[in-house]
């Protein structure tokens, strides 16, 4: 095979890639799209590729009381990523660099904990936030995604701290640093970026949580998901509104996935995988 | 005489020998107990919220309970066991649960085995094409399944009977004639990004080396890839498999969106949402709930033995 035909059939694979790619992420393209339509364009049988951009739909979608929900939801996870976090940086930081008994016990624990289906502890606190009160309150759901996002961001952490040498640990040791300066002078600083990502990584999973918001919150306190949910019973065109709701709603994590790219799989195999 | 003195007698030294030796031992001690207070609060706040509400809903699960009728509450021992198994609701919610995860599981492994493997080549704009291929997964999945009921399925502006109806092909009303395939079609396009990250990790993980010898020796490309690159993926594919099933047994988002549980769609988690907040019958669908841990437990310990040993290769002090 000589070299030009090698870089021909690399250019058709190229151009085979793309394609695919793009039929891949058109659903997400034509969302966009839909949101910038007039809702006659958007709910029209025939599809337009080419139309004058209006805002209509976004209107449409605050109208409908949107930003609340996305103040919830703003709520929910950043709440729920600061919870997460606080407890997960001590217990990342003494199974990873400190010795404690049983680190592969504690380690199962919060694997199987991860793995425990939504709906295997729904009911309980379902009873347990109605009889004292508290459904239908964002800052009770955030201290559940808390807990759904703790696991996570436990074997996360530990992945990056694990990556401390070792050394340096042990030089700020005789340099006489107690634990605490230890971890917030030495070890954080060396381990933000993972920190960061597995913020990002508890932010996502909040944000787009769907099952517990529906069931644990009515108005006060509903996020975004269940919000656009309930577009699923409208009557009449809604394609316009509704994709400028969809897009509004998914933008913060995809940008936020974006910029995270490359901790993204570390994330989500809970840090098997660099 | 001097070396009797110090065997059979303590001296000073050996006093402060054994001094220190305790002290040593209580300063490990007290170490260990400080240690484990670091992973303490981690671990009861958990306790709290997942262990005591799960053991919970094994209590519920035991019990009559109708939030209708909430005076008539009392111990029904297997019951609500018994009872969806002979009711007819749950035996269809397992296939359902199980033919939808195995479905989607499968089909996103292949295709983000696919796209890894295109990817992973290098060609003008291939950070662009990852960023594009990432979306689909980070999507809200509720917005997913709405974007794709309406502007994709919809039998008049839906992209797809478009498509159809260009092509002179009959119109599909999917979520009422192929149910199933609608639901596996969108979590198919949600997870291929998830695995297809999986994946690429293993690619890039890959001996340069051991692929150029192969070449060198005259293996084509898809004998290199069959041979060499699969076998290395396989536990990259096992981390996958796991965390995927994991997570769509649990499926409910596509469910409610699409097609309402519908033509063999309602999975435990949809059939459990509607036995307690529609059919207001806790005992019954706690018993849904611990019937879907079983299962998580079933599926997850199939792929957790081979996968737990590639977690722990993740290392230890």
């Amino acid at each position: 095979m000589n070299s030009s035909t090698r870089s021909a059939r690399g250019a058709l694979v190229t151009l085979v890639t793309w394609i695919l790619v793009l039929i891949f992420f058109f659903p997400v393209l034509w969302m966009f799209l839909n949101g910038f339509k007039p809702e006659s364009l958007a709910s029209s049988i025939n599809p337009s590729f080419i139309f004058k951009p209006v805002t209509e739909g976004y209107q449409l979608a605050m109208d409908r009381g949107m930003a609340g929900y996305l103040q919830n939801s703003l709520t929910a996870a950043v709440t729920s990523t600061i919870i997460s976090v606080l407890l997960a940086i001590p217990a990342a930081y003494a199974l990873s660099i400190r010795r404690v008994k049983n680190v592969q016990n504690s380690l199962s624990f919060f694997i199987s904990t991860r793995f425990m289906p939504l709906a295997a502890i729904v009911l309980p606190l379902f009873m347990i936030f109605k009889t004292v009160g508290l459904l239908d309150n964002i800052y009770v759901l955030a201290i559940v995604y808390g807990a759904m996002n703790l696991p996570v961001t436990v074997w996360m952490m530990r992945s990056f701290l694990l990556e401390v040498p070792f050394e340096i640990i042990e030089a700020a040791r005789v340099d006489g640093a107690g634990m605490f300066r230890e971890i917030v002078r030495i070890v954080l600083p060396l381990v933000l970026p993972g920190v960061a990502a597995a913020a990002l990584i508890s932010f996502i999973f909040a944000w787009n949580e769907y099952f517990l918001a529906l069931l644990l919150t009515s108005s006060a306190a509903r996020t975004t998901p269940p919000f656009l949910g309930s577009f699923v019973d409208g009557r009449g065109q809604f394609l316009a509104v509704l994709s400028a709701a969809a897009t509004i709603a998914a933008l913060p994590v995809i940008i936020a996935g974006w910029v995270a790219q490359k901790q993204l799989v570390r994330g989500l195999s809970m840090g098997a995988i660099k | 005489m001097t070396t009797t003195t110090t065997t059979t007698q303590p001296t000073e030294l050996d006093d402060v020998r054994a001094v220190t030796a305790t002290d040593k031992r209580r300063l490990q001690r007290k170490e260990l107990w400080r240690n484990r207070s670091l992973v303490l609060p981690a671990v009861i706040f958990l306790i709290l919220l997942t262990q005591i509400p799960f053991l919970t809903t094994i209590g519920f699960s035991l019990t009559k309970w109708n939030l209708l009728y909430p005076n008539e509450r009392a111990f029904a021992g297997f019951d609500n066991y018994t009872s969806a198994l002979t009711s007819g609701d749950l035996w269809p919610s397992i296939v359902a649960t199980v033919l939808i995860t195995a479905f989607s599981v499968t089909l996103a492994v292949l295709f983000g085995l696919l796209f890894a493997v295109l990817l992973d080549r290098q060609f003008h704009g291939r950070a662009v094409a990852r960023t594009l291929m990432i979306t689909p997964f980070l999507i809200m999945p509720a917005a997913a399944a709405l974007i794709w009921k309406y502007s994709m399925f919809d039998t008049n502006i839906g992209m797809l009977n478009w498509l159809f109806r260009a092509l002179h092909l009959p119109v599909v009303s999917w979520s009422t004639e192929h149910p199933m395939m609608t639901v596996v079609i969108v979590l198919t396009w949600q997870f291929t990004p998830f695995m297809m990250l999986i994946l690429l990790a293993g690619l890039q993980g890959q001996d340069k080396g051991i692929l150029e010898a192969a070449q060198v020796d005259g293996a084509g490309t898809w004998r290199t890839f069959t041979w060499i690159t699969l076998p290395h993926l396989r536990m990259y594919i096992e981390i996958g498999v796991l965390l995927g099933s994991v997570i769509i047994l649990q499926v409910f988002d596509p469910i409610a969106i699409l097609t309402k549980g519908t033509g063999g769609t309602k999975t435990l988690a949809y059939l459990l949402y509607e036995r307690a907040f529609i059919g207001l019958d806790v005992g019954q669908a706690a018993a849904y709930g611990v019937v879907t841990v079983i299962l998580t437990i079933i599926v997850a310990t199939i792929a957790l033995k081979s996968v737990f040993k590639v977690f722990m290769a993740g290392g230890s002090r």
